[in-house]
């Protein structure tokens, strides 16, 4: 049984990604930062 | 009591319209925030000068005091994992998230209150026994609901989430050190005010993760997709009770490929600062080898996506052998690149093993559901996590006594690890053999129809679910 995703869906989708990506994608900003270290 | 119900199990069904990409981020609120545990150690040199501020004073913590708060979380990791896996299954993921988020604010909470009157057992407590519960519980709270919201691509969904895990502590080691900044004064270090920001945030952000989350109403699967209707190779359409597992060769020989697959990694990942800098010397500085890590811990989080995806096209089975074959090709040339100079050639070796660390964490779940079937494959993925508090113990004292020992025998420093290396290898060559002999489970161990454990928290015989 499948069901057709309510549109106003995409939004709230988008949203929780964001609320989880940004921390995360700041994380691995400041480990590559660090990381650059390793070839200097 | 409304708080109550609202937790159960029967108010997080999906409603027409919902999107199950709304899982996978609720899993990563979870384990984002427990992943902190892997950066932990930012807090050990602050905590041993909380009383001579500048340096460590009379009656200051020892770093092998400070050592034990670890240990104790991930030994309570693998036994609240394994003793309230059942719980968890059954009473729903938002319980089980809404607890983890409680346990885990409170461990904080608790540990502030002991660095504010500097008294360690409050510590111990908090953070390694409350949590370590918290560590357990969150860890496995969202895996059986997204293997069922994606039986398409299971290794896949299990893998984002356990990638957060890894990925937590890159947010919790500059967040940690940028809050102690703020709070550190010339007559006060602020890790008491560090702890008690840092509850409150991952109370905050796991509750969101508990709020958001649903479980799959009866009988859905995702457009398109048909559901085997038998069993095909390893892949069962059976259930097999949670306590039933433990009794299966399968359960104990996929436990041992685990624990030697992490006691390979767990024992390089905690050494590679001082492994870089001792068999490259004058190469590899003190600031090159913390890069090497952070680039090490960048493979640990991207090899659980990688490696759990791959998965699904390349089967478990054959992805644990890949992470046996190739660890051992590759555990076997890292004395070559030490003899012969080859930084890059060692990095190179180092960041694969690291991702296949990752990876083994992140496709064991999909494992299991594949053995065991979706009914409890979150109670039993909890008891297979005693693996990891084994290695946990297993990995570095490999390393570092067989280190002590062969220096202590006259073996120069930069050769020191060679004989670890193939230990390590050896490890993983009898992980391919205990790999070998998984079969599928023989089917007195499947749930019957009749059975009233195969009767889930919705009233749902095993059968009819999707």
């Amino acid at each position: 049984m499948a069901t057709q995703v309510d549109p106003s869906m995409k939004t709230k989708v988008a949203l929780a990604w964001i609320f989880v990506g940004i921390p995360l994608a700041w994380g691995v900003i400041q480990t590559l930062v660090n990381a650059m270290k390793l070839f200097q | 009591m409304a708080l109550l119900s609202f937790l159960d199990r029967e108010r997080t069904v999906a409603k027409p319209g919902f999107s199950r990409w709304m899982v996978p981020p609720a899993a990563l609120c979870v384990h984002l925030c427990i992943g902190q545990a892997y950066a932990l150690s930012v807090f050990n040199l602050p905590m041993t000068k909380l009383l001579g501020i500048s340096q460590s004073g009379p009656g200051d913590w020892k770093l092998t005091e400070l050592g034990w708060i670890f240990s104790l979380a991930m030994l309570f990791l693998g036994g609240s994992a394994a003793v309230f896996g059942r719980w968890v299954e059954e009473g729903g993921p938002r319980k089980a998230m809404f607890t983890a988020g409680c346990l885990w604010a409170g461990g904080f909470l608790l540990s502030a209150f002991g660095v504010s009157i500097h008294n360690l057992w409050l510590i111990y407590l908090g953070y390694g026994v409350i949590g370590g519960c918290a560590l357990g519980i969150g860890y496995i709270s969202p895996v059986s609901t997204l293997i069922k919201w994606f039986p398409d691509r299971p290794g896949m969904a299990t893998g984002m989430a356990i990638m957060g895990f890894g990925g937590g502590a890159f947010i919790a080691s500059p967040l940690s050190v940028w809050l102690m900044s703020k709070f550190n004064t010339p007559t006060h270090i602020g890790v008491a005010e560090t702890f008690v920001v840092m509850g409150l945030i991952y109370f905050c952000f796991m509750m969101v993760g508990a709020i958001i989350v649903r479980v799959p109403p009866p009988g859905w699967a995702p457009e398109g997709y048909v559901a085997p209707t038998k069993s095909v190779g390893l892949i069962t359409r059976n259930d097999v009770y949670v306590y039933d597992a433990l009794k299966t060769p399968q359960f104990w020989l996929i436990w041992w490929v685990l624990c030697l697959n992490v006691t390979a990694g767990i024992g390089v990942l905690g050494q590679a600062s001082a492994m870089s800098q001792e068999m490259f010397p004058g190469h590899i500085t003190p600031v090159a080898a913390a890069g090497l890590v952070g680039l090490m811990s960048l493979f640990n989080m991207g090899g659980r996506f990688f490696w759990a995806s791959t998965s699904d096209y390349i089967g478990r089975r054959n992805t644990y052998f890949v992470f046996m074959v190739l660890g051992f090709c590759l555990y076997c040339t890292v004395p070559l690149a030490g003899s012969t100079g080859n930084v890059v050639l060692f990095v190179i070796c180092f960041l694969i093993i690291i991702s296949m660390y990752g990876g083994g964490f992140s496709t064991v779940p999909a494992y299991l559901r594949d053995m065991f079937g979706t009914r409890y494959v979150g109670a039993i993925h909890g008891l297979l996590l005693t693996a990891w508090s084994a290695a946990g113990i297993f990995g570095p004292v490999i390393v570092n006594y067989l280190r002590e020992y062969n220096i202590n025998h006259g073996i120069p420093k930069a050769q020191a690890y060679n004989n670890t290396m193939y230990i390590m290898a050896g490890l993983l060559v009898i992980g391919f053999i205990c790999n070998f002999f998984v079969k599928a489970v023989a089917e007195r161990y499947h749930m019957k129809a009749n059975d009233p454990r195969a009767h889930d928290a919705l009233g749902q015989p095993a059968a009819a679910r999707g």
